[in-house]
């Protein structure tokens, strides 16, 4: 019993872990582009004007990445901690 | 309750045998108007088949079975609920606005672009999983669970419902909007038919049959937005993938805008527009002596044409100028006041396309920076609180498959999000360098077809007879449905386009109409004033609240309110302040308790609604009150971080939460492992 209690209170710690260096992903992904639009709309990316592409387009394939990693991620920790669904 | 692969291969079969059916039938129109059927036929054919298509679906799934109707027997696989999702959050606004506001505002726009996919990562890492774990009806139920007891929970109730009404009214006048233009029925019976079609689905089956409807809605809306883009970049770059390739149309636009903003007739029509806009200034500055002018004036020029003996035509025209001037002084304050502004606006040009923070100096520059980080920022936040998306994800089999339907989601949401920029340039390029400058007598039939509506304007100000862009005025929600008429398609695009709208007008609405419905059924009467009701009871409940709501937003709607797209961000801002700390926190912080939560929710909703009251002309409010010039619009920026901060505080001032909530907190915390003592305790 103390077992499981200790791997489940591991797996939260990894959780958080996970979900805050994707948050801080998330943040950098959804801000910094905005901020800074005018200096990287001085930059070409295929026609793109930078700044532009970032908010088009970027961002949004980050976003996406984001949350595919975060899925495949949780599997393997509920994986590791041996608390996934064995049916 | 699990999801079994036979399930899974069933449910495709059925889609793609669907999808393919759709296109014959769209395939069948083009050869259908090739010989010669009128576009309102095609119009009516695509409205009616597609609406007989979510009504059987609707029928086919009708339910008396509780977790049936609340949350589809708990057993959508990932895919599908990403379909789902992907249809039940694209609304009206998104299908049929988005594409518009950025061919007008460029840059600006992409604020909803990255706000309205980037809030998906808040949904999959902070709630999603969790809420599909705690694993009950609907987003109060977490509420009153976690910070024990019903005051939690009519909070909820209360911000739940008026978010979701205030989005559903603006779904119905949508459909209204599209019904009318493209079968030809009155506004207000367009409403109502919109209205049969959103019950067929939502009535019969609640959360079952609105989920297969919304996967069905959602093939037709994706392909009738990814369609009509793609034949126009094939015409312009010779490559059918917009997405890949409008970053050479928008540099070569980028070109064409130079050119149009240095060319001299331009800005002479828009010094003109300046004089228009002066002369507003003064007769507001006159009133009310100016408007007894107007009006004299006009009078006499009613009683010349008519002894003149003057074409009947010209005299009905100024005896409606006549009639259409304003009654009072007050009136004309108010109505010249934005002729004024609308002059004003005509007098400079419009920002290039791909100019980031546009503004006169840098004060202004810096003053779009920030509200486009903030409306960033509140259509991230609201979009992770909304309630119907939410409980969406209980709808799944098991926490592992609602994380994977959140990735479905965002990518089924991110290909028309990815697209709809491209839409933007694509058109603008058309309008540039097709339309702009060219003979005003022999412009295309759409300009003359769409005009009568009122929503295309052309005002030859100079006196040319050219075409300059000061002069053209494009209703912004007309945008999407004319493209295909700028780029010459064929009719049956349009009509494509306008199925694909009424698809995300309907799908938004039935989903919005369910957590209304549900919220004050199963959280209202359900849970506090009857929690005795038999099964039989609490459907009988819900399905007659559903037909309240239902017929009065539709009768809202019907009125006509001129500020919905207001009252959609507003929504955002609502659900953003009230539910987001409160719910992150809940699962993320034990000891956030129940007097944190209750003043932390009111603290955000509360300093929400007043900055709205504070800055907002409707309510009598002015910019000049604005805290760092933010737009009301993003008002949220400031109920979201107080909500935090007021949940933190009371939270610490007060007792921790009992034991049995912890150990709630902690349940929902883990992963899927079979059933537990908490389950098992609440029958689920």
């Amino acid at each position: 019993m103390s077992d499981i209690r200790a791997r489940q209170r591991a797996y939260w710690r990894a959780t958080l872990r996970l979900t805050s260096v994707l948050l801080l992903a998330w943040a950098a992904a959804s801000f910094l582009p905005g901020w800074f639009a005018e200096d990287l709309n001085t930059f070409s990316f295929y026609g793109w004007p930078l700044g532009f592409y970032m908010a088009a387009q970027g961002a949004l394939i980050i976003f996406l990445v984001i949350v595919w990693i975060y899925d495949r991620w949780m599997t393997r920790l509920e994986r590791r901690y041996g608390l996934h669904d064995k049916d | 309750m699990t999801t079994t692969p036979a399930l899974f291969r069933r449910l495709g079969r059925y889609y793609a045998v669907y999808a393919v059916g759709f296109v014959c039938l769209v395939i069948f129109l083009a050869v259908a108007e090739q010989l010669g059927l009128s576009p309102r036929w095609i119009g009516q054919i695509f409205l009616f088949s597609t609406i007989a298509i979510y009504a059987a679906i609707g029928v086919m799934s009708r339910t008396s079975d509780v977790s049936e109707y609340y949350v589809a027997g708990r057993r959508v696989p990932a895919l599908f609920n990403g379909m789902a999702t992907a249809a039940d959050w694209m609304s009206a606004a998104s299908f049929i606005g988005l594409a518009g506001t950025l061919y007008y505002t460029g840059f600006v726009g992409l604020a909803f672009v990255t706000g309205w996919t980037g809030g998906y990562v808040l949904v999959a890492l902070l709630l999603a999983p969790f809420l599909r774990k705690f694993g009950q009806f609907t987003i109060p139920d977490f509420l009153g669970a976690r910070y024990e007891g019903h005051f939690a929970r009519v909070v909820g109730v209360f911000a739940g419902v008026l978010a979701s009404f205030v989005y559903v009214v603006a779904q119905i006048y949508g459909v209204g909007l599209i019904t009318s233009r493209f079968i030809g029925i009155e506004f207000e019976i367009g409403v109502f038919v919109g209205l049969a079609g959103i019950l067929v689905c939502s009535f019969l089956g609640g959360m079952r049959a609105v989920t297969w409807t919304q996967v069905a809605q959602y093939l037709i809306l994706i392909i009738a937005y990814l369609v009509p883009v793609a034949i126009l970049s094939y015409k312009v770059t010779g490559v059918p993938v917009p997405q890949a390739v409008y970053g050479e149309v928008l540099r070569d636009l980028g070109v064409k805008e130079l050119e149009l903003f240095s060319e001299p007739r331009e800005n002479e029509v828009r010094l003109q527009y300046r004089y228009r806009a002066e002369e507003y200034a003064r007769k507001i500055a006159d009133l009310p002596e100016s408007l007894a002018a107007e009006r004299t004036g006009q009078v006499e020029r009613v009683t010349e044409l008519r002894t003149q003996g003057a074409a009947a035509r010209e005299i009905a025209a100024a005896e409606r100028t006549l009639r259409d001037l304003p009654r009072t002084p007050d009136d004309a304050r108010i109505k010249w006041e934005r002729a004024r502004q609308d002059s004003l606006a005509r007098s400079v040009h419009p920002p290039p396309h791909a100019e980031a923070h546009p503004g006169a100096d840098q004060a202004a520059k810096d003053s779009a920076r920030n509200n486009f980080i903030a409306l960033t920022f509140v259509l991230m936040v609201g979009t992770a609180a909304l309630p119907h998306i939410l409980m969406r994800y209980y709808t799944t089999p098991s926490v592992r498959e609602a994380r994977r339907s959140v990735f479905w989601s965002l990518f089924f949401i991110f290909l028309l999000y990815v697209t709809a920029p491209a839409y933007a340039v694509f058109a603008k390029w058309e309008v540039y360098s097709n339309l702009i400058g060219t003979d005003i007598g022999s412009l295309p039939g759409w300009v003359a077809s769409w005009g009568k509506g009122g929503l295309v304007k052309i005002e030859d100000i100079n006196g040319d007879g050219i075409l300059q862009l000061a002069e053209l005025t494009i209703n912004s929600d007309a945008i999407l449905l004319i493209i295909p008429e700028i780029a010459g398609l064929p009719y049956v695009v349009s009509g494509l386009v306008a199925a694909g709208g009424l698809a995300a007008a309907l799908s938004t609405a039935d989903g919005l109409l369910l957590t209304i419905s549900h919220a004050l059924s199963h959280d209202l009467y359900y849970k506090m004033v009857n929690p005795q009701a038999s099964t039989q009871r609490r459907l009988v409940i819900t399905k007659s609240q559903l037909l309240v709501v239902a017929v009065v937003a539709a009768w809202v709607a019907s009125l006509r309110p001129d500020s919905i797209l207001f009252m959609v961000g507003l929504a955002f801002s609502i659900a953003a302040s009230a539910f987001f700390p409160a719910l992150v926190l809940g699962i993320f912080w034990k000891r956030a308790n129940k007097w944190g939560a209750v003043a932390g929710m009111l603290a955000g909703l509360g300093i929400t609604l007043y900055y709205i009251v504070r800055t907002h002309p409707f309510f009598g409010g002015s910019m000049g009150d604005a805290w760092f010039d933010i737009n009301p619009i993003s008002c949220g920026v400031f109920g979201v971080p107080v909500g935090f901060i007021v949940i933190a505080v009371v939270s610490l001032l007060t007792p921790p939460p009992p034991l049995e909530v912890q150990a709630l907190v902690d349940f929902v915390r883990m992963p899927d492992q079979g059933r537990n003592a908490f389950e098992a305790e609440n029958r689920l």
